[in-house]
């Protein structure tokens, strides 16, 4: 290792790869994030690209970011600000001018700032100067002219030298982090097995970038994260997207099902038909329908044939949806219904992030027709709330609603891996011999689940379907009979209440203000939360997870607080259905429709400004 | 399924003990008795049927069986029925619709089921009409017809059912008479014998919203005249005397009589089912009177992969060589590291 002629320790650092499309920042980000995930660093990434595939070269709407946050302490979030940017062209620039912490470091591909880009990125002559950045440390790097040096006797056509220019950028950054290469060595090794050539030349070019480094030395300050103190256990890291998929497979492994996914691509959700896609090996069944309500529809017939089925979507597919949820609502048949959110309405903003789509989960269909509807709050706990939505919807006979979103999907963090032994078994109340002549609505008397006869099972054929029926499945428009019906479905949706988990609270039970999320935006509060509490404030964080039905003790947690503050990526929905649910309190709300998860500093000055107020 | 071949059942076994509520009159009526001859005959236990419908008339159907069944949404029973199919292979998946439920609202299921060749049997009710709905016009109604909704006749084409399904890659196509219940059972055991998606087309009266509108094809009187019943193997002949047939006149089909012109059985085409080629069947299957017989029968019907059956067959080659076995393994893969 070379020397570092100046050595910070920091708790955590923040640090963004920003380029073209094209430029590979998502790989280069997620290469650096492994490595610091094997170093033993907690951390919190999150990737940043447009909904475009390829935008036009050099603009900003074809920058494509990923950010990554770690820490030797504790990291909820990907970060507001970063310390480190990596600019590949004047683009990036001025996409993440107002994101750069005051004095921190830019390190930009000077050959790549021609006349011709600066121009493209709406800047005159300097992008450095147009945004006032003189002041910071900035690393001008010839990465583009370097490469070619570095590979020029190599034999590679001038394209695929160029594009290891984010390999050179990397090994900079591996050496102002004094990190090791051989995880991303290894890393091109496996992926270029048989393109040795290859391999090599994104090794050079490493190898080229952190030597640079090393040489110039105008990279001080070289920052220290020393690893972070970490539960014992085995590790990996994980997004929302497949840790969701996951939860799935691990929920028919413990329910003896074969799990089927019906489902349509729709961004930001087709992470998770993909990689369940992919799991033949694990006997899943997926079908890629020709459109989403055929994706829900498919999975309904296979819930009726006996499978754990789900199927995953956005907003959009989530309206397509919206009928057959009904229809299972009706048919008491047990489905798992994803929604990745996604800013909307109609078409919106499909790269972003929201948490608009509550109102729809609770209440977007014709009819009385309550569902169960859970939240994920961080990319690995998708994996739990994925387990708990199909367990819920198999032992009481019912659809869940599992809301998680854009920035939950794609956002990674590094998972202790959980054993399967230590999960729970899932028992579908699956009808026995005792009960024919089968009568398919009539319910166990605890949950007001109904019995589960798969076709092929002798002697319980029967027949359901969506208009209203009595207990014994015969079709009936009697007045009161409907009202019953109505009445017991949502008393089974009620009663899961039963089994889920009381609402924990992070901080002290009383104090001035308690902050209320749910779902996604959970690391952004707890670490807004945390910092007002060091200052020395009395606020504390809930953050809702089982949205319907709501925990017992909501009412017990309020009541021992000053202030209610409801904050979420939407208008204020969650505080619209608390007063609905709860209307004994009152509530204030921090809201914001931006596509942009919250900052901490959101959070945290309207929280200081409510505790002046009081 | 073969080992497990039953042969006990009437067709009583399959009625259920729900009163059947169409319309007295009702084309559905002969359809569910056929349907539950062809089911006693096919020697399958009765707990591996699944009835699987839409909206409709004719979608109360499963209803009226006692077999496992689902009355689903409308036009969604096609992406119901390839699930349930898809989840449990060992079923025998029927699909119940109507005109309006398969080519309209459910068009884009109903092609794709096809173009999947998912195995299952869909009997189309084609009565040309909205029945429940009571009385507007249907994707299959004739251009003109006056509805409802349609006071001046409508001024749109129909579809054609078995150029739709020869459209989508369809490799079974049949095509029945409601009233007809011999030719119809006969089409229902071999459609239900026939691995791939079936699409039985049944000329449905309804006897209140569009009464009659078969008759110039089915009524009794004329019917030998100006249908032709096809058989696989057997010369395209037709008429109260059999005294008609078909020809291949350049590229078209040909109505000729018999005797005229020198004109023998051996001059007609021999109806071939099972040529993967469709351009004959196309044809067939698009006659219309008075031109030509509305032809009748089992029209098309070829072999192809399934797609249930290619699903399960990949997952299980996957399985024999694959390194994850359970979840574990899977949480296990990949890049991990260990915290001490």
């Amino acid at each position: 290792m070379g020397k570092k002629s100046e050595v910070i320790e920091r708790e955590e650092v923040v640090i963004r790869f920003s380029g073209d499309s094209g430029d590979g920042m998502q790989l280069t980000g997620t290469l650096f994030s492994d490595t610091a995930a094997l170093f033993g660093n907690d951390l919190s990434t999150f990737p940043d690209y447009p909904a475009e595939i390829r935008a036009p070269q050099g603009t900003v709407g074809g920058v494509s970011g990923f950010q990554v946050h770690l820490g030797h302490s504790e990291i909820n979030t990907p970060g507001d600000f970063s310390d480190v940017l990596v600019a590949m062209n004047p683009a990036a620039i001025k996409a993440n001018a107002k994101w750069i912490k005051p004095g921190g470091t830019i390190i930009y591909d000077e050959g790549n700032f021609t006349e011709k880009n600066i121009e493209k990125a709406g800047y005159e002559k300097d992008p450095i100067v147009e945004e006032k950045l003189d002041g910071y440390n900035i690393i001008a790097a010839p990465i583009s002219f370097m490469v070619k040096e570095a590979l020029k006797d190599f034999g590679l056509d001038p394209k695929s030298v160029l594009r290891t220019k984010n390999m050179f950028a990397l090994g900079m950054v591996y050496w102002l982090f004094d990190r090791k290469l051989d995880y991303t060595e290894e890393y091109f090794e496996k992926k270029f097995q048989n393109k040795p050539g290859m391999a090599e030349a994104n090794k050079i070019a490493l190898r080229a970038g952190y030597y640079y480094a090393e040489t110039i030395e105008a990279l001080s300050p070289v920052y220290k994260i020393l690893p972070a103190e970490i539960a014992k256990g085995t590790y990996r890291n994980v997004c929302g997207n497949v840790a969701t998929a996951w939860g799935f497979i691990a929920a028919a492994e413990k329910a003896g099902l074969k799990l089927f996914i019906g489902s349509y691509p729709i961004t930001p959700a087709t992470g998770i038909l993909e990689e369940l896609a992919a799991r033949k090996d694990l006997g899943v069944i997926s079908f890629q329908a020709e459109d989403e309500i055929a994706g829900i529809c498919t999975s309904l017939g296979a819930s009726f044939a006996g499978n754990l089925a789900i199927t995953s979507t956005s907003g959009p597919g989530m309206a397509l949806k919206s009928e057959a949820i009904g229809l299972a609502v009706m048919a008491e048949l047990p489905i798992v219904v994803v929604n990745v959110q996604r800013g909307g309405p109609s078409t919106g903003l499909p790269t972003k992030t929201e948490q608009a789509d509550l109102m729809q989960a609770l209440y977007g269909r014709n009819g009385e027709c309550p569902v169960v509807v859970i939240a994920s709050s961080t990319p690995s706990d998708c994996f739990h709330f994925a387990f708990e939505a199909a367990r819920i919807a198999l032992e009481h006979m019912t659809p869940v609603l599992l809301l998680s979103d854009n920035y939950l999907a794609n956002g990674t963090e590094p998972w202790r891996i959980p054993k399967m032994k230590d999960l729970p078994k899932i028992n579908p109340p699956f009808a026995d011999r005792k009960e024919i002549p089968f009568l398919p609505y009539k319910r166990d008397t605890e949950k007001l689940a109904r019995s589960w006869a798969v076709p092929g099972t002798p002697g319980m054929e029967h027949r359901i379907g969506g208009l209203e029926k009595t207990a014994k499945g015969t079709v009936s428009y009697t007045p009161e009979n409907h009202e019953l019906m109505v009445k017991l479905r949502a008393e089974k949706v009620e009663r899961v209440v039963n089994e889920i988990p009381d609402l924990v609270v992070h901080g002290a039970d009383s104090g001035d203000i308690l902050v209320v999320g749910w779902g996604g935006s959970y690391g952004y509060l707890i670490t807004a939360v945390r910092e007002l509490q060091a200052a020395g404030h009395k606020v504390s964080l809930v953050n809702f997870n089982y949205i319907n039905p709501l925990p017992k003790n909501v009412k017990d947690v309020f009541r021992r607080f000053k202030k209610i503050v409801v904050c979420e990526l939407n208008m204020g929905q969650f505080a619209d259905y608390l007063r609905i649910k709860h209307q004994e309190f009152t509530y204030e709300q921090i809201n914001k429709v931006q596509g942009l998860p919250f900052t901490i500093n959101d959070i945290k000055d309207k929280c200081i400004k409510m505790l002046e107020d009081k | 399924m073969a080992e497990t071949l039953v042969n006990k059942y009437t067709p009583k076994d399959f009625k259920s003990d729900q009163e059947v509520r169409w319309c007295p009159g009702c084309g559905d009526h002969a359809v569910l008795s056929s349907v539950q001859r062809a089911l006693a005959e096919l020697g399958i236990p009765k707990e591996k049927f699944a009835f699987i419908s839409g909206i409709g008339c004719s979608s109360r159907f499963p209803y009226y069986m006692d077999t496992y069944g689902f009355h689903s949404i409308h036009g969604r029973a096609s992406a119901i029925a390839s699930g349930v199919k898809i989840a449990n292979p060992e079923l025998s998946v029927w699909q119940i619709t109507g005109d309006g439920d398969a080519l309209a609202i459910g068009g884009n299921h109903f092609i794709h089921v096809i173009r999947r060749n998912i195995d299952i049997n869909i009997i189309l009710f084609n009565n040309e009409i909205y029945g429940l709905t009571k009385g507007q016009y249907s994707p299959t109604s004739t251009k003109g017809l006056v509805t409802k909704t349609s006071p001046f006749g409508t001024v749109e084409e129909p579809f054609s059912v078995g150029e739709l399904v020869i459209g989508a890659r369809g490799k079974f196509f049949a095509r029945t008479v409601d009233t007809n219940v011999a030719l119809s059972t006969q089409i229902y055991i071999e459609a239900a014998k026939h691995k791939g998606t079936s699409v039985i087309e049944v000329l449905q009266n309804c006897v209140i919203f569009n009464d009659g509108i078969h008759d110039t094809i089915i009524d009794k009187e004329v019917r030998d005249d100006r249908t032709l019943i096809l058989k696989h193997g057997q010369p395209m002949i037709f008429g109260k005397v059999n005294d008609k047939g078909l020809i291949l006149d350049g590229l078209k089909l040909k109505v000729v009589k018999l005797g005229e012109n020198g004109i023998t059985e051996k001059n007609l085409l021999v109806h071939d089912a099972l040529e993967y080629n469709p351009g004959i069947q196309y044809m067939l299957a698009n006659m219309m009177y008075p031109e030509y017989p509305v032809a009748l029968g089992v029209i098309r019907a070829v072999q192809g992969p399934t797609y249930e059956r290619s699903v399960h067959e990949q997952i299980e080659g996957i399985q024999k060589t694959a390194k994850i076995k359970c979840m574990d393994d899977l949480l296990m893969s990949g890049s991990i590291w260990e915290v001490e």
